[in-house]
């Protein structure tokens, strides 16, 4: 599909601001100002905003302990979001969940997840009351080739099939599970897609660095999966350009490995030759997103560092609705 | 005797266990570290530094690096213990019990009760747990309180490297299923370790770390440290502690408690975990029913509150018990009636 300049302008500044969003966290982490693991996206972006530019806010989405990615390509907040990571009871969860609990109900985030699995089978829920709702709907979630060992994914994928959910299963491989490799931790000749077929689902795969076949991929799987044809699954191949979380040594990385990566197999990158090289848009044009990404980055960290804190008695709030 | 860090005293002890005996193994998510990749095993040796240099003595039968799939990694520990192995199972965080709960309280704590007393399952899973570093709610709980709820568990909860290696080798050699519950904020502590490769600590026996004779204070895990400071400083004052480490919540040691309480009159319990049906009301409520003669005044608990554990700073600092917390709880019990 040919997208129009505004699209492409969008889908590039969404992964711009995931970078430097997480570029920034890199740096920030390292004064010690924020609390917590924090399990960086870059790399990724193409994966989340390829997916995500496809869907609405009625679209519900199921994320991970990886999750910033996939929350800003929702569409939550930058600046609400960077609060939440600083603990600021002005950030999108009051500073309760922080990094890897971040939810954004109103944008059909229902949250990234700190248990590897949990999200599977939430998003199925979620399909199955877009199904109930009759309008075309679907829900979303994001797993990691870790993940795809989990029981309860496998659980999930069934329940979605013999359901009919309108249910999308994204796995992004990204090669590694903590520090294990995918070869050896998933059984099926490092192919998840296979399984999710076996379960009886349509399934696709695609570069995950690529945004155009992320995009395009999506697309026609969304086509499937909201014509009430079943749940689906896509696996993309991708690449995490750091550690696990901040502070991994990343000893099983191969030499010269992240500079290979950054250098071949950046999705920002290669999104920027794409357009310029087929003339749809201008070297100027990105390099004026970036500009003006950098500077709301920067904004949303002097937001966060001075936003108000959390108090002893907000330790008690939220518990229940009512007591 | 060597001066030794918490994590070491893991690690070293489970070596030894697994020099001597070869039905002890290992198994878990990243407890080799790095298998599949470039950097090849080992590149880790367990997210907590816990397993290093396992895989190399010992080989991929003995050291079983694990796909994330806690149901399968505790059943299948039920499994090897049932078919004469020794199995130790990691559980990277505590939390995760949430994951594979039926394999720990409907299969292994239950075995063998259900086969009539003709089976054992020696099995261990190792669970890292508790508050302090800010990992939120899904990564930072106490379950001891519910696990010890549980018929079948024995549930350990070491506070010093001394204790590790003795309650760890007990655990090993012991013939029944064993919770090791090993604090996250414990694991840089250092202490004096015997150097004896036999050294064990027997399973419901408490530990006297502070002595006196006004309050009795009860505590586990990391709570014992802070009870520790909490006593130093009331002993500035004048006023004398006894502090009771329970070293393994089931068994209890009863009888360390109530003779405690017999003397002192008061009770202060400290748990990390929420108050509700817990480890703490466990403990108020023995105290109540066997010692109320000697009580002077109500037993207190401190807890945190009944919520999950936050992420901010200020939150978690304001939910975890400290020391202050329990000197002003020492207090309460004190005033009471004077
Ligand atoms: C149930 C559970 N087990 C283990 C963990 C610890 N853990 C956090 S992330 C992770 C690896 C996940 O790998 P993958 O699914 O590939 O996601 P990625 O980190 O590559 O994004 C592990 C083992 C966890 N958080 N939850
Ligand atoms: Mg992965």
């Amino acid at each position: 599909m040919q997208l129009s300049r505004d699209d492409l302008l969008q889908a590039y500044r969404r992964m711009k601001i995931i970078r430097e969003f997480e570029e920034r966290l890199h740096e920030e982490i390292q004064t010690g100002e924020i609390a917590g693991f924090t399990h960086l996206y870059c790399g990724q972006e193409a994966v989340a905003v390829g997916v995500c530019e496809n869907l609405t806010d009625d679209d519900k989405l199921v994320s991970t302990h990886r999750g910033h990615g996939h929350c800003l390509a929702k569409g939550c907040d930058v600046s609400g979001m960077m609060k939440e990571i600083w603990g600021s009871r002005e950030g999108l969860c009051k500073g309760k969940g922080g990094s890897m609990h971040i939810a954004d109900v109103d944008k059909g985030m229902l949250g990234a997840n700190g248990i590897v699995g949990a999200g599977a089978p939430i998003m199925v829920g979620a399909a199955l009351a877009a199904k109930l709702n009759g309008k075309g709907n679907v829900a979303v979630s994001f797993s990691g080739d870790g993940a795809c060992n989990q029981g309860t994914t496998f659980e999930a994928m069934n329940m979605a099939v013999v359901t009919k959910a309108p249910a999308i299963f994204v796995f992004e491989n990204n090669h590694y599970s903590e520090h294990t490799g995918v070869e050896y931790a998933v059984g099926t000749e490092k192919d998840i897609a296979s399984r999710a077929e076996a379960f009886g689902m349509k399934v696709a795969r695609a570069d995950g660095t690529d945004f155009f076949a992320v995009h395009d991929t999506m697309r026609e799987i969304l086509e499937y999966v909201r014509a009430g044809n079943g749940p689906a699954a896509i696996e993309f191949d991708t690449e995490r350009f750091f550690g696990h979380f901040e502070g991994d040594p990343q000893r099983y990385r191969g030499k010269g490995e992240l500079d290979r990566i950054r250098e071949e197999r950046d999705c920002l990158k290669k999104f920027r030759e794409s357009v310029t090289g087929a003339k749809l848009l201008e070297g100027a044009d990105l390099d004026k997103v970036d500009e003006e990404v950098l500077a709301q980055i920067e904004q949303a960290v002097q937001d966060a560092r001075s936003a108000a804190r959390p108090t002893a008695e907000d330790v008690l709030e939220d518990v229940y609705i009512s007591y | 005797m060597a001066r030794v860090m918490y994590r070491d005293a893991v690690r070293d002890t489970i070596f030894k266990e697994m020099q001597r005996d070869e039905n002890v193994v290992v198994l878990g998510e990243d407890v080799v570290g790095g298998m599949g990749t470039a950097g090849g095993p080992e590149a880790i040796g367990g997210i907590w530094s816990t397993s290093g240099g396992f895989y190399e003595a010992f080989g991929p039968d003995r050291v079983i690096d694990t796909p994330i799939s806690e149901s399968a990694i505790v059943g299948a520990a039920g499994g090897l213990a049932l078919s004469g192995k020794r199995p130790i199972a990691e559980l990277m965080f505590a939390d995760f019990i949430g994951v594979c709960l039926d394999q720990i309280w409907n299969q292994i704590a239950k075995f063998r009760y259900m086969f009539g007393g003709k089976t054992k399952c020696p099995a261990i899973i190792r669970c890292i747990y508790g508050a302090g570093y800010n990992a939120a709610a899904q990564h930072s709980q106490a379950p001891t309180g519910i696990l010890t709820s549980m018929p079948g568990l024995k549930v350990v909860v070491p506070s010093t490297p001394a204790d590790v290696a003795g309650l760890l080798r007990q655990a090993i050699r012991d013939d029944d299923p064993v919770i090791f519950m090993e604090h996250k904020a414990l694991y840089g502590l250092k202490g004096e370790v015997p150097d004896d490769d036999d050294y064990t600590i027997p399973f419901g026996h408490a530990r006297l770390c502070r002595a006196g004779e006004d309050v009795t204070i009860l505590a586990s895990g990391m709570m014992v440290g802070m009870a520790e400071k909490a006593a130093d400083k009331l002993a500035e004052d004048g006023v004398g502690a006894d502090v009771i480490d329970l070293r393994t919540t089931s068994p209890l040691d009863e009888e360390a408690i109530l003779d405690s309480v017999e003397v002192t009159g008061r009770v202060v319990v400290v748990d990390e975990a929420p108050p509700r049906c817990s480890l703490a009301t466990d403990l108020c409520a023995l105290v109540a029913e066997k010692a109320f003669a000697s009580l002077k005044a109500p037993p207190v608990a401190v807890t945190p509150p009944h919520t999950p554990v936050p992420f901010a700073r200020e939150l978690e600092g304001a939910y975890l018990p400290n020391p202050d917390k329990i000197e002003a709880a020492v207090r309460k019990v004190l005033a009471y009636n004077s």
